[in-house]
């Protein structure tokens, strides 16, 4: 038997984008090494078991729910020791998470306590013989590796957004389990949370993204920005690090080498020059549109369509443009 | 406070990349290297810590083969007491390889505070610290943008998707640093002088086996030359009608 388990990231009692993703990943791999079943983990507050049966539809076959009021947050302890302890005692041949801010903090402690070989920002998959052979992004994207990954489980955090969520319906049954520490005996506590400006969307979900740039002036002038993205409906904010170097944004809005990876359907980049830094960052998008009034600034290298003008211009049009075309749906 | 800095030495990325002759690293030829910006950011870290709190020692630790000693004198002419290297042909990819073998010197050290970058470009892996915060059996904050240390208790901020976190930990601890916790200083001249005298230990790495390991490099399909669809806000429509009709987008 060849199990796959999927940990499904959660924010709050809502299931994220970015955990159905990780188990229609973990239905491929599961289906390409045989017949094996997609154990999915959840874990969160109470009421994350009324999600189970959706994450059975997404081709789960066992969905673990362990519940806890003291989990309203991720608490990385807490989901590292039951992560690690349920793949421990089913012995899967892969376990699938998320390259998220979230996943990223677990998915190597999980790998550390298990005392396995991880790879993040997992591009795509294959397996071959004995082992589970994936793409990452090195140097910034500038070099792609083909890694293979020989222990089992072999532990693999997915890109978001390479892999759509994909309808596979199972007769999943339900599992509940206590987490395997209690949330109050936790070393690190959190004191404060403060909710971030991105809105409801995560760059890292969001199917389309509308950054900015200096070329907006001044940090009132972003309200371009989420006007354009709030047209599209289905938008997240980002931006370059000149940005939020400056204050006008947060720094977990920004896009490149040392900000966000991501890779939308669609990218937007408002007033970018398009350094390397920032390309670093969104050059997987699928497609790119730039607006600059520089016709030699890089970002039009990348972009699939260009605009040469002023944002103050061209963005409040296209705002007005995108709004009239999602009404004719 | 006892304060340890593992740094990596990584290649400058704002250059074109060749493939080395065997497939499976980069041709270093005329690649400039440094200090991993997030590793900078953390030696600062430190270094402001040991200065508010005196009788503390800042150690900074790095894996790789003798050019790596010329990171760890850039971290001590920014003002680190005292360097390590852990000595090993070849820096691996599997990072927990990497962070077996620094937790295996980091047990030893009694350090209250172990600080890492959030992420080695080079690799793009962002695994090695809280790996080795796991094997040491340590409390962790990921990605940290603030730090403050008193009364032997630690408080950070975190960024989250679309939170951010104030959290308390006790010491020791590891952390791993993310942009905007500050401005790493640069070696005055001073300190470069001071450098060539402070103590440089040279360890053999203890690197267990690779359980993931490169097959091949490969650089990316080239973007597929874009174009300029038109100039100012009358090019609007027609990027739209490409935007529906070509990316199936509207
Ligand atoms: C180690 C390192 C890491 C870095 N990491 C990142 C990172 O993660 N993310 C990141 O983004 N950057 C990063 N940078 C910074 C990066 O090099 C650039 O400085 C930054 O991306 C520039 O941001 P920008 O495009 O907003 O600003 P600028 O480069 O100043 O570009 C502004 C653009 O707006 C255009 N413009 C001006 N006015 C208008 C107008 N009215 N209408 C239309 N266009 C206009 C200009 O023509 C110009 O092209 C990093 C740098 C270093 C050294
Ligand atoms: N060879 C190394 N020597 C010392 N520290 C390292 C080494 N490799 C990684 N690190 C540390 O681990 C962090 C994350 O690296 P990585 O997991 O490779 O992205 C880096 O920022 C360093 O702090």
């Amino acid at each position: 038997m060849a199990h796959v388990f999927a940990f499904v990231e959660t924010r709050g009692a809502d299931l994220r984008k970015v955990g159905l993703e990780a188990v229609t990943a973990a239905r491929m791999l599961a289906d390409k090494s045989g017949s094996g079943e997609v154990h999915a983990l959840l874990l969160g507050p109470p009421g994350l078991s009324s999600k189970a049966a959706q994450i059975g539809q997404y081709g789960a076959d066992v969905v673990i729910v362990a519940e806890h009021a003291g989990l309203a947050n991720y608490s990385p302890e807490v989901a590292a020791a039951t992560a690690a302890d349920r793949i421990k005692s089913t012995g899967y041949r892969a376990a699938v998470f998320s390259t998220t801010a979230q996943g990223r903090d677990l998915a190597p402690r999980v790998a550390a306590r298990l005392g396995v070989g991880l790879v993040t920002d997992v591009l795509s998959f294959e397996i071959e013989g004995d082992s589970i052979v994936v793409r990452h992004p090195m140097n910034i994207g500038k070099v792609i590796a083909t890694i293979a990954i020989t222990n089992t489980p072999a532990l693999i955090a997915m890109r978001p957004n390479v892999i759509s969520p994909t309808l596979n319906s199972r007769a999943s049954r339900v599992e509940t389990m206590q987490p395997t520490i209690d949330p109050a005996s936790v070393r690190v506590k959190v004191i404060e949370t403060r909710k971030g400006s991105g809105g409801k969307l995560d760059l890292a979900e969001a199917p389309v993204i509308v950054a900015g740039g200096r070329g907006l002036k001044a940090a009132e002038n972003f309200k371009l920005v989420e006007e354009l993205a709030s047209a599209f409906g289905n938008a997240a904010v980002g931006a370059t690090r000149a940005v939020t170097d400056d204050g006008w944004r947060p720094h977990s809005d920004q896009i490149g080498q040392t900000g966000r990876l991501v890779s939308p359907e669609l990218y937007i980049a408002v007033g970018i020059s398009g350094a390397v830094q920032h390309l670093a960052g969104m050059r997987t998008s699928k497609t790119i549109v730039a607006v600059n009034k520089d016709k030699d600034a890089p970002i039009f290298k990348v972009a699939d369509y260009g605009i040469v003008g002023d944002v103050f211009d061209v963005i409040p049009a296209l705002t007005e443009a995108v709004r009239e075309a999602k009404k004719q749906h | 406070m006892k304060i340890a800095v593992c740094i990596k030495r990584v290649p400058d990325m704002d250059v074109r990349f060749r493939i080395g002759a065997d497939n499976v690293s980069v041709d270093e030829a005329g690649l400039k290297f440094d200090i991993n910006d997030f590793d900078a950011w953390a030696v600062e870290a430190a270094l402001q810590l040991r200065d508010k709190n005196p009788g503390s020692e800042v150690t900074v630790i790095s894996l790789g083969p003798d050019v790596v000693q010329e990171t760890i004198r850039k971290a001590l002419s920014m003002g680190a007491d005292r360097g390590i290297q852990l000595k090993t042909d070849k820096v691996p990819f599997d990072g927990l390889a990497i962070a077996k073998a620094l937790a295996e010197e980091l047990k030893t050290g009694g350090y209250d505070l172990i600080l890492f970058g959030k992420m080695s470009p080079d690799s793009s892996n962002g695994v090695v610290g809280p790996m080795s915060a796991e094997l040491l059996d340590l409390p962790c904050v990921t990605a940290i943008s603030s730090l403050e240390i008193a009364n032997g208790k630690g408080t950070a901020k975190r960024e989250l998707e679309g939170a951010q976190e104030i959290v308390e930990f006790p010491l020791p601890a590891v952390l791993t640093v993310d942009e905007g916790l500050n401005t790493a200083r640069l070696p005055s001249l001073k300190g470069i002088m001071a450098a060539k005298k402070k103590p440089l230990e040279v360890k053999s790495a203890q690197i267990p086996q690779q359980q993931v390991k490169v097959r091949k490099l490969e650089l990316p399909a080239e973007r597929k030359a874009g174009r300029i669809v038109g100039e100012g806000s009358a090019a609007v429509p027609e990027l739209v009608r490409l935007l529906q009709t070509e990316a199936k987008l509207l």
